[in-house]
């Protein structure tokens, strides 16, 4: 059955409060959730006052702040910082999204950070993300084609270019994909939001020719159908995408396809 | 136990069923039926409330509400048998509870079926 409770050695404690800076005046405080698998204890939330006049205005920015500045060994991902590389995707203040476009002004009280919700914890906020990556490799996310490769490359009318829209942009932060109720409790066995955006992607391009091949691998009740709209994907997705209208068309061309 | 195997072999598991689309259609298909004959029921129940036994008994009977009744039963028990195996399988996941579960969740709304559409019949056709 679904497991509702956590087990006992996942259940968070309150954990350290780290003094605030000296001299500072203008103070936000920040929770986080800490776990490290080097030793036996449970994990824990931090808090943190972070100094605003010192600090850049986004999540990450005090983050990084809070690494300089006050704990070294404070763990996350992060890179391009504007966006674009979905490597600092996080549960800030109760909802999936990207720390480098957070801004602490959308927040009211302590800024609250947890790692993406029911994925393995590699440390603090680092997700292990391994099964999800599995699942976009298992969707094979490039162009298939039997026709001879043309001289120079395979066209494609402007009105099929602009069917790739809203769905091209997705970064793979894989923020709906963890916000997603159905990926929590079938996890392995549904694609989830991510994965199957990703799929839509490539069944809609005009050049692609294994659409029919690529619909036979998505037909199943788990793999595809686990999806009931819960639309969690669409709000949280700090890109602005909808993949559950992704999914959604999926199922139309399913039913298409035999209608 | 740790588990050894990649993720890939995980994710891909069984492979894919090629199957589910028939059940999302005919949920959404029983849906579509549902609502005319839900209401249509609920009518009937509301604009007979309080009415003689004898005078609900001979409005079933006729044949144009007895048929009424009859598909509504089948639709709703139908599009049951197909919400509830959804929620089996989205929560059960011991194999053998699973199965169990969806034969139970089959054999059920045949018996109920069964048994409501022989009440009507016998009103129907009964003296």
């Amino acid at each position: 059955m679904v497991q509702i409770t956590l087990p006992k050695n996942s259940q968070i404690k309150q954990g350290k409060v780290w003094p605030k800076p000296e001299g500072a005046t203008n103070l936000r405080e920040y929770r986080v959730y800490r776990w490290s698998p080097d030793d036996t204890e449970n994990p824990r939330v931090d808090t943190y006052y972070v100094d605003m006049d010192d600090c850049g205005p986004m999540v990450l920015d005090a983050l990084i702040w809070i690494k300089n500045k006050i704990d070294p060994t404070l763990t996350f991902r992060r890179s391009c910082r504007e966006g674009i590389c979905g490597s600092c995707a996080m549960n800030i203040d109760g909802a999936n999204t990207l720390a480098c476009t957070k801004g602490m002004d959308e927040i009211k009280g302590a800024v609250k950070v947890y790692p993406l919700p029911h994925m393995p914890v590699v440390k603090d906020l680092v997700p292990d993300l391994s099964v999800p990556y599995a699942q976009l490799s298992s969707i094979e996310p490039w162009l298939h084609t039997e026709t001879p490769e043309p001289a120079t490359e395979w066209r494609q009318s402007r009105e099929d270019r602009a069917k790739l829209d809203g769905l091209y942009e997705c970064i793979l932060c894989f923020c709906c994909q963890t916000a997603c109720p159905s990926y929590w409790w079938n996890g392995e066995r549904y694609l989830g939001p991510a994965v199957l955006l990703q799929a839509y992607r490539w069944l809609i391009d005009s050049r692609d020719e294994a659409t029919g091949e690529r619909l036979d691998k998505l037909e199943d009740p788990f793999r595809l159908y686990r999806c009931h709209t819960i639309m969690n994907c669409t709000q949280t997705c700090p890109k602005g995408l909808n993949p559950a209208k992704a999914i959604a068309e999926i199922k139309k061309m399913m039913v298409e396809r035999r209608v | 136990m740790a588990d050894m195997r990649t993720p890939l072999n995980r994710v891909r598991g069984l492979g894919a069923a090629r199957g589910g689309t028939e059940h999302f259609w005919r949920q959404r298909l029983t849906a579509v039926s549902n609502l005319p004959l839900i209401l249509f029921f609920m009518g009937f129940v509301m604009a007979y409330s309080g009415a003689p036994f004898e005078e609900v008994r001979a409005a079933i009977a006729s044949p144009v509400v007895a048929l009424l009744i009859g598909f509504a039963f089948v639709s709703v028990l139908y599009h049951m048998r197909l919400g509830m195996q959804v929620i089996i399988e989205d929560y059960v996941h011991d194999q053998g509870w699973k199965v169990a579960l969806i034969i139970l969740n089959t054999f059920f709304p045949i018996v109920v079926g069964a048994i409501a559409l022989l009440s009507l019949l016998k009103i129907v056709f009964g003296a």
